[in-house]
């Protein structure tokens, strides 16, 4: 039986599912819910400096991208940090810590961006007992125009400098939450490490507008008629979190950060990308919205079932397994060759396959063949792209098969060549490095 | 209930069989329009096929595939529109057209998950979301051109010709001998397919979109009314449908409780009050197609306690679909094959049972086996088709074959100017949307002849 137990950055929990900070966690009534359906660890909503609260819209405060049976794939939201007072929120989790001391408990802290402000709260967190802060350099709606959340992370010095006083102040594992509404997510990275994070979790939301209604042609949804961006979240976007992840991991720079990875955690299997791709483990938030605190419990047995069938005995038998994977596109080998191939037996003869392909790609794909409905892959056109994958509704009806060396590939009527060779050395690219020496 | 009790052992036909308050139930919508959700996921399951199997399926060609998708981004005037371009009756094919022998049958959605994408069901959905507002908004009519068709038959083939020509800008008369329009749509289908008289609304919504004038109590019973025709408008076109029916030929056919199946179908889709329509205590149905399934179906829904549905073939051979046949069983009819009536039995004049000979296959034809097998029968109702009265239209000039009128796919007949379609045209299956397809067929071809003969005749 696969052991799930999690260390991260020096914080142990029993599971790698920590509940982000969000609205879920907003109070020691849901923090106990969670801790009760079996979560690892929580991060506590964002506290906000001492004195009056944040106030929130009373509109909405959420949005969504759904699919026609009202599938989640992608969430905004307008919420702020905590709207209570900070003591309550810290005699609250004071009490969840003393109730529950096996799970994780993180605090999650946005002040403005002066070192008293910092050096404030920092010793007032520290004495509720929580096992590590989180930074909210972040959130991209709302606290940001009052230069604190997203303000903060999308200038790497002030990330750093911040880092560096929670350093100071605190003897407490820190965590540097990153925005995802920057060009290039290694330099804040980076500049968290140089201010001696312990960890960064990523991604933070993604700056959005959900739309517009038809009938009143204003920004959806609103709250008395006006719009303000949000934060997306949900499925939609794990991969582009999942890139960030890697990249973090892959640079010379931040190779080797604890990475807590967020965004679109939702099943074992998207739990997995993060944890494969180097994350030391997730948080979810989205998920839980949906379907309430339980679903823990499927994405538990599910990451568990699966390093059983692997032989994997904890998650750091396989973390970061593959990374090295991923690579840049001028090191791909461009001798590799496949070809789409229809398996003829579960073809549905949809066409799908082939109008994708035939507007759209390689014309590789017939629509008949003697007068009948009949698709199939002309090899002598197929690029091998995915695309006819992609859009096939039948799973593994059409598959990339591998060209083995030598064997001819009918489109370049080359045979195709044992041997490596990315853009690099490739004779078409007038920048390319000269050969080694056979 | 009538004033004096029918004797224990006598034949037992009467009216108002069930508590008042069952027959709006029974009668009710077989298959309600799908909810806004209902429609969103279903049409989710369309994949957009590449030339889509089910377009090529429907007679009248609907883009299924664009009007599903268009549901699923919630235009349903889009929808409806690309529905009604193709098929005027749209409304109605969505709720009679045996879609599980046309469009779904060939749903790719079957080879994969066992289940087709519910196309009748979306189109009704789409259809009724559009008839609250005019016709007109959808299909404009085209300038008036001052030329004038008659048209004979409102039903679904006369309707389609005249919805056609009048968004070409022509006159239309439709001409038809009964009392409402609609043809078999109002008169020869089950009630619950046609709920809420949705012929009439379907009808009324159609007229409107100006242009075409419905002649009612018209009926064709001479040769030279359509000489008349001809010579009053610029072109004629006759979709009479298959107005007789079979008689069947067998000792006791003329025994009270004997009635048509057509007319009972007829009577009772008129009848405000359903109880008021006698049924037979035990119903013996002869005939295997559909009307045969609305009839047995119906009887058993006014109360009838056993409704037999008897066959002289198999169920390969049967115009029922399966479908229907699974609907007919599921409402307590019991199917019987391979037995063709040899007479009815009758007691004081009226019936009282049906004999019939089991038959066989000898070398693909079909012979009796000289068995016999009895089923009582208070009533008896015969669905064993409809006919052509070929008589009246000896001498107009028309080519018969079959007993109906030989006209091109377009409706051209031999007579220049006159125009078939619909049952009464030689070929096809004799579906509503076929129907309609000659009916749209002919109204392109007639405008076509009404153009070469306006720069035939400018100053017309």
């Amino acid at each position: 039986m696969a052991d799930l137990t999690n260390h991260f950055a020096g914080i142990r929990s029993p599971n790698p599912f920590w509940l982000a900070s969000a609205p879920p966690t907003d109070k020691a009534y849901n923090v106990h819910r969670a801790f009760e359906a079996g979560w690892g660890g929580v991060v506590w909503k964002t506290l906000g400096e001492d004195g009056p609260p944040v106030v929130n819209v009373s509109g909405p405060r959420y949005g969504a991208l759904l699919t026609p049976d009202r599938k989640l794939l992608g969430f905004n939201n307008i919420e702020l940090i905590t709207d209570r007072p900070l003591a309550v929120n810290l005699a609250e989790m004071r009490e969840v810590k003393r109730m529950w001391p096996d799970r994780a408990l993180i605090a999650s802290i946005m002040v403005p961006c002066t070192e008293a402000a910092w050096k404030a709260i920092l010793p007032m967190v520290e004495d509720t007992g929580v096992d590590g802060i989180e930074l909210n350099f972040g959130c991209p709606h709302g606290m940001s125009e009052r230069g604190m959340g997203a303000a903060v992370g999308q200038v790497p010095e002030y990330i750093e400098m911040v880092t560096a006083w929670c350093k100071q102040y605190s003897k407490l594992p820190v965590i540097v939450k990153l925005t995802p509404n920057i060009t290039d997510i290694r330099k804040p990275a980076a500049a968290a490490k140089r201010g001696g994070a312990d960890a960064v979790s990523l991604i933070n939301t993604i700056n959005s507008i959900m739309g517009v209604d038809p009938a009143t042609l204003t920004m959806s949804p609103a709250t008395a008629g006006m719009g303000s961006h949000g934060g997306y979240c949900g499925p939609a976007v794990k991969p582009i979190a999942l890139n960030m992840v890697a990249e973090i991991g892959r640079s010379p720079e931040t190779a080797g950060i604890p990475i807590s990875g967020i965004g679109g955690v939702g099943s074992w299997r998207d739990a997995l990308d993060y944890l494969a791709l180097g994350a030391g483990n997730v948080q979810v938030c989205t998920a839980a919205m949906v379907y309430g605190f339980k679903i823990v419990q499927e994405m538990a047995d599910g990451l568990s079932n699966y390093m059983d069938e692997m032989g994997f005995k904890t998650t750091a038998d396989f973390q970061g397994r593959a990374l090295p994977t991923v690579t840049d596109w001028q090191f791909l080998n461009l001798n590799a060759t496949v070809k789409a191939q229809i398996a003829q037996d579960k073809c549905i003869q949809c066409g799908r396959c082939h109008i994708a392909c035939e507007d759209t790609s390689h014309q590789a794909i017939t629509a008949t063949k003697d007068g009948q409905r009949w698709f199939e892959v002309k090899e002598e056109e197929c690029v091998g792209c995915n695309l006819c994958v992609t859009v096939c509704p039948v799973p593994e009806c059409i598959t990339l098969r591998p060209l083995a060396p030598g064997e001819l590939d009918r489109r370049t009527q080359q045979p195709v060549s044992a041997q490596p060779l990315n853009w690099t050395a490739h004779p078409n690219n007038p920048m390319r490095q000269a050969a080694e020496p056979a | 209930m009538s004033a004096s009790p029918l004797p224990a052992t006598g034949p037992d036909v009467r009216p108002a069989r069930l508590e008042p308050a069952q027959y709006a139930q029974h009668f009710a919508d077989a298959a309600p329009r799908l909810s806004r959700t209902q429609a969103l996921v279903e049409a989710e399951r369309c994949l957009y096929c590449h030339d889509a199997p089910c377009a090529t399926a429907c007679p009248t060609g609907i883009d299924v595939p664009s009007f599903i998708r268009r549901i699923a981004e919630d235009n349903l005037r889009g929808a409806a529109k690309a529905i009604l371009e193709a098929n005027p009756l749209g409304g109605t094919c969505a709720r009679v057209c045996p879609t599980e022998e046309l469009c779904e049958q060939v749903c790719v959605r079957t080879t994969q998950q066992g289940k087709p994408v519910e196309i009748g069901r979306l189109q009704r959905y789409a259809v009724d979301a559009v008839m609250d507002r005019p016709i007109g908004t959808l299909f404009p009519r085209a300038a008036a051109t001052g030329q004038r068709v008659a048209v004979v038959g409102a039903g679904p083939a006369g309707l389609a010709c005249a919805v056609g020509l009048a968004r070409r800008g022509h006159e239309v008369v439709v001409h038809d001998a009964r009392a409402k329009g609609g043809g078999l749509n109002e008169y020869g289908l089950a009630t619950y397919k046609m709920a809420d008289d949705f012929a009439q609304r379907e009808l009324d919504w159609l007229l409107g979109i100006g242009g075409i004038t419905l002649r009612s109590g018209w009926r064709l019973t001479e040769a030279t009314q359509l000489d008349a025709l001809r010579a009053e408008y610029d072109a004629v076109f006759l979709a009479i449908g298959l107005a007789g029916t079979h008689t069947l030929a067998v000792a006791g056919a003329d025994l009270k409780g004997v009635r048509d199946a057509v007319d009972f179908i007829a009577e009772l889709r008129q009848a405000p009050d359903k109880g008021a329509i006698p049924v037979g205590r035990r119903v013996v149905v002869v005939g295997g197609g559909m009307t045969a399934v609305d009839a047995a179906v119906q009887s058993k829904l006014l109360g009838a306690e056993t409704v037999h549905m008897v066959y002289r073939r198999g169920p390969e051979q049967m115009g029922a679909s399966a479908a229907e046949r699974d609907w007919a069983q599921t409402h307590g009819v019991t199917l019987h094959h391979w037995l063709a009536p040899d007479a009815v039995l009758g007691h004081e004049g009226h019936a009282v049972a049906v004999r019939f000979t089991r038959q066989a296959l000898v070398d693909g034809r079909l012979q009796s086996t000289g068995q016999h097998e009895t089923l009582a029968a208070d009533q008896v109702l015969l669905a064993i088709g409809q006919q052509l009265d070929s008589g009246l239209l000896a001498g107009t000039g028309l080519a018969l074959q079959g007993g109906r009128i030989v006209a091109e796919g377009d409706g051209r007949t031999a007579v220049p100017g006159l125009f078939a379609g619909g049952d009464c045209r030689l070929g096809g299956r004799d579906l509503t949307v076929e129907a309609v397809e000659d009916g749209k067929r002919a109204a392109a071809a007639i405008h076509a002849h009404l153009a070469a003969k306006a720069a035939a005749q400018p100053t017309a």
